[in-house]
């Protein structure tokens, strides 16, 4: 098998890239369809490669190669290969792209399940300790409803046969300053004035522990008068007062106790 | 053990290959490998070591920006290196612009150039031929090669007819593949 004839020689000058454009455009042409004078380009390119042997000998500076590595390496790379690797990756993080945001979706149902599921036990727990709270509450409301209702039945009990004694009781929680005085049998005090509750300390004056006046029948109940917390109560007092109060206890003193 | 290293064609497709994953030192290595064939080829054309030494920037250049340029269809990558360096030297003595895609040159060559010993007989082989050819069929040869001269003006240096300048080109070639046995 033989090229065309009449296209050899312009097949080493095309070769050459030397071939005028009229001729050069009917080779093309006709290299188009036939392998053989295709073929035969290759091998002419081929020859000059040998040819380009001849000149071999001469090496370039080494300038030339620190040139090239510096061009290189400041070079983004911008190749067809790495373009299309690219294009793939692309479309690999496209197909997996609801993979992973499956999988996102799937850890972050799963936090939220377990939140949900802290947050649910949290709920329960605050729940019980609601209805403990709201149980006690309920207890402390009703213990307060019966001691301080005008309606209350107070039954001062004593020894048979004796006239009845103004009584006082007073419980007394230093730690948290907390006063409950109860009493019973108390004469009405006279106009203007009033009784007053005096907390002696152990050491230093008396100390003002709230102003009041006893029902019809003579009782009253105190809860929780201001009071500093700490205080170590030697004794409870009472007097009578202007209705304003008073710094100070008047004498002489109506009721007193010391603690049991 | 000692690691075998491949060598000649493998060792060039594992180095394009490199090349394609950004691999700079195997840019390197085929730079070592064949900067000397680049660049004696664009001096012999230009004449002029700066300008040769642009060839060989924008031919190496080129490969590693586009190394699927080559590939093992294409021939032995000395030989597609030489031939482009070649065509771009002379694209700059003629000042034109690339007459040829490099995507588009296909070579088919018969010996391995690929192992400097290879090259070596081959450059000695190719020098025998071109000393053994008449010196009007040399000197029609390496102006259409070297100066990329058309065959009208060979001729018109020479003063041989048309034909007698394209056929004596064309079997100079021929001349220089029949020495390697095809």
């Amino acid at each position: 098998m033989s090229v065309h004839e009449q296209f050899g020689d312009d097949l080493a000058l095309h070769a050459l890239g030397t071939l005028p454009g009229e001729d050069r455009g009917a080779l093309e042409k006709h290299l188009e369809t036939c392998a053989t004078c295709r073929r035969e380009l290759e091998e002419l390119r081929g020859d000059m490669a040998l040819l380009a042997l001849s000149t071999a000998g001469s090496k370039p500076p080494q300038r030339a190669r620190e040139r090239l590595l510096a061009a290189i390496a400041d070079e983004p790379r911008a190749g067809n290969f790495p373009a299309l690797t690219a294009g793939l990756e692309g479309v690999r993080r496209w197909v997996l792209l609801p993979w992973f945001a499956a999988a996102v979706l799937a850890v972050a149902a799963f936090f939220l399940w377990h939140q949900a599921d802290r947050l649910s036990l949290q709920v329960a727990d605050l729940q019980r300790k609601a209805v403990k709270q709201q149980g006690e509450l309920e207890r402390a409301r009703e213990i307060v409803q019966t001691l301080t209702a005008t309606d209350a039945m107070r039954v001062t009990l004593v020894a048979a046969n004796t006239t009845p004694q103004p009584q006082g009781k007073a419980i007394y929680a230093r730690d948290r300053g907390s006063l409950i005085f109860m009493a019973s049998n108390l004469p009405a005090p006279p106009p203007q004035k009033a009784y007053e509750l005096w907390l002696v300390p152990m050491n230093g004056a008396p100390i003002p522990a709230g102003m009041f006046r006893p029902d019809a029948r003579g009782s009253v109940t105190l809860i929780n008068p201001p009071l500093p917390a700490g205080l170590q109560a030697k004794a409870f007092a009472i007097t009578v007062e202007p209705e304003a109060g008073s710094a100070a206890p008047t004498m002489p003193i109506i009721m007193t106790g010391a603690g049991e | 053990m000692r690691v075998l290293e491949p060598k000649g064609a493998a060792a060039d497709l594992a180095s394009i290959s490199a090349i394609r994953s950004g691999d700079e030192s195997a840019m390197a290595q085929l730079y070592d490998r064949y900067s000397s064939i680049v660049y004696s080829v664009a001096l012999r054309v230009l004449g002029d070591t700066a300008a040769a030494e642009d060839i060989l920037q924008e031919v190496f250049l080129h490969l590693w920006r586009n190394p699927n340029l080559f590939d093992s269809s294409r021939g032995n990558l000395a030989a597609w290196l030489a031939v482009i360096s070649r065509n771009r030297s002379i694209d700059t003595l003629r000042k034109r612009k690339p007459e040829t895609d490099a995507a588009e040159v296909l070579i088919s060559v018969e010996p391995d150039l690929a192992g400097e010993a290879e090259r070596a007989r081959a450059m000695e082989k190719v020098r025998g031929v071109l000393s053994q050819m008449p010196p009007s069929q040399r000197a029609s040869l390496e102006m259409a090669y070297f100066q990329g001269l058309t065959h009208t003006e060979i001729a018109s240096r020479t003063g041989e007819p048309l034909g007698t300048v394209k056929t004596r080109i064309r079997t100079g070639l021929l001349a220089l593949r029949k020495a390697f046995g095809t």
